[in-house]
């Protein structure tokens, strides 16, 4: 029942987009990625972001994010393009330096969010019974709790001990449940399909239906949730920074906003130091979030202008 | 039967799709007299659905009227802007949709759905008046006065298809169009609604157009059938001819796939499919199918033509006079 | 069936009250030892004016959650206090009591989330319908792109980003706090205009950054909604533009973005918090952040327990609206 490797909500031009000219093949992608600005936009500001992170590395020494690296509270120039801190941070290699580590926690969580609310949606769907009550149950209580809050509590017993590795493992600990609940109500509505009842009646066992027949349908959902996941790592990461919770002697962003509230850094004019985060934040948030419109749009293509 | 109500002359509905322009509704040209009905049946694509939407203005992007005229008292109503078209919706034409099961409002009370057309028409009601109207429509078209302050998930499909059809006479208009009134119910449902269906008509002498594809149930109803194929009109005439004595060879197709009640033969069908309307055939769009079939039905697509007073039908044989008895196949 | 909805939403509600006293109970426990305890004793070791009132403290959390005592014992002691509205004192600021703190603080928080999220709701609800109305006009519709463009933003960022700009760079709206520094909170006109003058900025900054969603979820509905069957007819019935939007479109289209409400609330109020620290705002943001500053561990349970408790509340009246608004749930729950 190889047929249904074809995604059953596959865009009109999907069919098409691998014939067998390579000029041909190269205009059906871009034909594709025209309907769907946002992935493009997503992906380019995402890419533009990390070049940002791997060039600065080069440029600068990691030694320049901590403390007494330089003179305090410099206006930018162009030995330091962000300018310093108050405790003589150099602001350009503290962002630099930060980048990587909030992609790193994002990344992580992401993927053991999805990773465990995935297994857990599908077994709670294609199971069924008190399995799928439980899971249920402790998803919605979940989601309705405010994380953040639980998250306070957990790192506020580990204050000062924490690195980034940890920030991840604890943020990821959030970040199944709405894989999960995403995950179920998928398998839920596939597991109805009739290509499925086929499948297991011509004998494929329940791996091979597993494997074979959901999950290539399951795969855009996936994308989807995970960078769904990521971002609402990410955001819950950087949270706990702003408010001090975060590994405290890492460059993080969060942290680095954190600083600058602390000492009062918008009251006292200096701009240079909570700016450049929030744009970066900005520009991170923003990509990501085209990212899913845009695999949303393949996973559910919406209304199309023609028939 | 005396003078036209509606003149459909030409009319052409077209699609715009990813894969070059389609022709739902291909130069069909009728009149609907006052007073009788007129039924309209066809395959699934056929465009008889579209046709029944393009009368009450429902042709929405990516399709469009590309042509042809649809004359109401003289007007042309696809010259008429949306403003103007409203006014004619529910007053002069109305329509009882395909599936009316999801057809209404979920989340507001029929009496709410039913009175909301003529408020926006113009009409200005005391509350004692508009329940009383509200009242007075429920039972004309057989149901109790408290459906109306019930939801669409309460009711069943047959009560759903009344209350649709009560909402499309409250303004007595001139034209009903019925598009399968009746296909997701049952036979017992379908007999009720259709006998319904009958009375108002006979009582507000408005004409009708019904819409479907069961020749069977056209039999019992209509007094004059159209046949549609691949968005043309093949054939209109009086039920009695058509069923007698039908002109196009998928008429007569049709009618023999019928199982006889009387006679235990074997079912016969037509063969092929109903051509994807992107690929319509050239010349008469039947001839693939068609045992009938000679050079010029690939080269030339025939017009209607009246064989026989009253009986029109779009088939080269006419002309040829060659008579279309025998079975075939 | 109604009456049976209402118990399960209630049980629902008071498994979250639950839930949230465990949390504030095993959570800090799990990293073995009682982080608790240890804070106390450090306290203890400091001596100074609270000398006294540590010690008592100190004393009633050994009798209750001493060492010797078996987990369970603790835990009922916890739960117990929790009911009867005891949640301890605060230990940077000792006599004061962790339930009056909150309840100076809650109030502010609860007032500037009820306005934003409001306002965003049904602004960004309706602007979503307009931009999934086919003849909305085109300069609407650009409104689209830079609301969802600040929806990605985490609220106290963009609350900081305002701040600079109205507060410094234009000196248009005050720096912070819930109300002028030094004037006597009565209730006359004159307060409470000034504390809408406070609130402004916060609110504002909650509300920008939250109405791209509403607006994009309530877009969608609309597209949906318009292939809906009932439009066609409706559509048939020669309705008004108004009715048609108004009466079929969106009355349907609202009904999933309301469940979306109730999603959404986690995130607020965690976003708020921050919101509240950037601006001084008095409400239990700022008192979590002093808190988390002294490690005022008995503060933060508070504040912690009774946002979830809050969010609790609302999520459970927002479930009691639905049937209200969608008559079809009652019957189908």
């Amino acid at each position: 029942m190889s047929s249904s490797r074809i995604l059953p909500n596959a865009p009109i031009g999907k069919a098409a987009v691998f014939p067998a000219e390579g000029w041909a093949r190269w205009r059906s992608l871009v034909r594709f990625l025209r309907r769907n600005p946002a992935l493009v936009l997503g992906v380019v500001l995402l890419v533009l972001l990390f070049l940002f992170a791997v060039i600065g590395a080069y440029v600068t020494d990691p030694k320049d994010a901590q403390p007494l690296a330089a003179r305090p509270l410099l206006k930018p120039s162009a030995a330091y393009p962000f300018g310093t801190d108050k405790l003589g941070r150099d602001l350009f290699a503290t962002i630099i330096a930060g980048i990587p580590l909030t992609l790193r926690i994002g990344l992580l969580a992401g993927l053991i969010g999805l990773g465990t609310g995935t297994v857990l949606g599908f077994v709670s769907a294609y199971y069924g019974g008190w399995v799928d009550t439980i899971i249920r149950g402790v998803v919605d209580v979940g989601l309705t709790i405010p994380g953040l809050m639980v998250l306070i509590i957990l790192a506020i017993s580990f204050s000062g001990r924490l690195n980034v590795n940890n920030m991840a493992l604890i943020v990821g600990l959030l970040a199944w449940l709405y894989p999960a609940r995403v995950i179920r109500s998928q398998v839920l509505t596939l597991k109805q399909r009739p290509y499925i009842e086929v499948a297991r009646l011509t004998g494929m066992s329940g791996l091979e239906i597993i494997f074979l027949e959901l999950m290539p349908n399951l795969l855009p959902y996936l994308a989807a949730s995970l960078v769904g996941a990521i971002s609402s790592a990410i955001l819950a990461s950087i949270g706990l920074e702003a408010l001090g919770l975060g590994p405290v002697d890492s460059p993080t962003l969060g942290m680095t906003i954190y600083w600058a509230i602390l000492n009062g850094a918008v009251i006292n004019r200096w701009w240079w130091w909570w700016a450049p985060p929030i744009v970066v934040i900005s520009i991170l948030f923003n990509g990501l979030y085209l990212l899913s419109m845009g695999l949303d749009e393949i996973a559910n293509p919406r209304a199309r202008r023609s028939l | 039967m005396s003078d036209a109500v509606l003149q459909v002359r030409n009319l052409q509905v077209c699609y715009d799709t990813a894969h070059g322009p389609l022709n739902a509704v291909n130069d069909v040209s009728f009149d609907l007299h006052k007073g009788e009905i007129l039924g309209l049946v066809g395959e699934s694509g056929s465009g008889k659905t579209t046709l029944g939407m393009a009368l009450v203005g429902l042709i929405r992007s990516p399709g469009r009227v590309a042509g042809g005229e649809i004359l109401l008292n003289g007007r042309n109503l696809v010259r008429v802007g949306e403003e103007a078209y409203k006014k004619v919706r529910l007053a002069e034409i109305a329509l009882i949709p395909q599936g009316a099961m999801n057809s209404l409002n979920p989340v507001t009370r029929m009496r709410e759905q039913m009175l909301d057309g003529l408020r926006d028409h113009g009409m200005v009601m005391s509350r004692a008046e508009a329940d009383a109207h509200v009242a007075s429509l429920l039972e004309r078209v057989g149901l109790r006065a408290e459906v109306a302050n019930m939801y669409a998930h309460e009711l069943s499909g047959g009560m759903k298809q009344r209350v649709a059809m009560a909402i499309a006479i409250s303004m007595k208009p001139k034209i009903i169009i019925a598009d399968e009134p009746t296909s997701a119910l049952d036979v017992v449902v379908q007999k009720h609604v259709i006998e319904t269906l009958q009375d108002v008509q006979a009582e507000l002498g408005a004409s009708i157009i019904l819409v479907g594809h069961d020749i069977g149930l056209m039999a019992q109803t209509v007094d004059r059938l159209g046949v549609m194929y691949a968005g043309r009109l093949a054939e209109i005439a009086p039920i009695r001819e058509t069923l007698i004595a039908p002109k196009h060879p998928y008429t007569r197709m049709l009618i023999e796939s019928l199982p006889s009640v009387t006679e235990k033969l074997p079912l016969r069908g037509i063969p092929g499919l109903a051509p994807q309307l992107l690929n319509i055939p050239s010349g008469c769009p039947f001839h693939p199918r068609c045992p009938h079939a000679f050079d010029r039905c690939i080269t030339e697509t025939p017009l209607l033509r009246e064989a026989e007073p009253q009986c029109w039908a779009a088939c080269h044989l006419l002309e040829t006079n060659q008579k279309v008895t025998e079975m075939t196949g | 069936m109604r009456f049976n909805y209402i118990i399960r939403r209630i049980g629902f509600f008071l498994i979250i009250i639950w839930l949230a006293a465990s949390v504030n109970f095993f959570l800090p426990r799990l990293s073995g030892q009682d982080p608790i305890r240890e804070k106390l004793m450090r306290e203890a070791m400091i001596g100074g004016a609270t000398q006294t009132g540590m010690e008592q403290i100190i004393k009633t959390y050994e009798v209750k959650f001493g060492l010797n005592r078996p987990l369970y014992l603790q835990y009922f002691s916890y739960l117990g206090d929790v009911a009867r509205g005891d949640f301890n004192y605060s230990i940077a600021h000792y006599p004061t009591r962790v339930i009056d703190m909150l309840r100076d603080a809650l109030p502010w928080t609860v007032g500037l989330l009820s306005v934003s999220f409001l306002i965003s709701f049904f602004v960004g609800t309706f602007l979503g319908a307009l931009f999934g109305w086919p003849r909305t006009p085109r300069y609407i519709q650009w409104l689209f792109g830079p609301l969802l463009s600040l929806n990605a933003i985490p609220y106290f960022l963009l609350g900081l980003v305002m701040l600079y700009l109205f507060s410094f760079a234009v000196k248009w709206l005050p720096s912070g706090g819930g109300y002028e520094r030094g004037t006597l909170p009565i209730l006359n006109l004159k307060f409470l205009l000034d504390l809408a003058y406070h609130a402004i900025l916060p609110a504002l900054s909650i509300l920008l950054a939250q109405i791209g969603g509403w607006a994009l979820g309530m877009r969608a509905m609309m597209v949906t909604t318009q292939g809906e069957d009932y439009m066609i007819f409706a559509d048939a019935k020669g309705l008004s533009e108004r009715t048609l939007f108004l009466r079929y479109a969106m009355r349907n289209a609202i009904l999933p973005q309301v469940t979306g409400m109730a999603l959404v609330l986690g995130q607020l109020i965690s976003g708020a918090v921050l919101v509240e620290v950037v601006f001084q705002y008095p409400g239990i943001g700022s008192l979590l952040w002093r808190a988390i500053r002294e490690t005022d561990y008995f503060v933060v349970q508070g504040v912690v327990f009774f946002s979830i408790v809050t969010i609790g509340l609302a999520t459970l009246l927002l479930d009691l609206l639905y049937p209200v608004l969608d008559p079809r749930i009652s019957y189908e729950k």
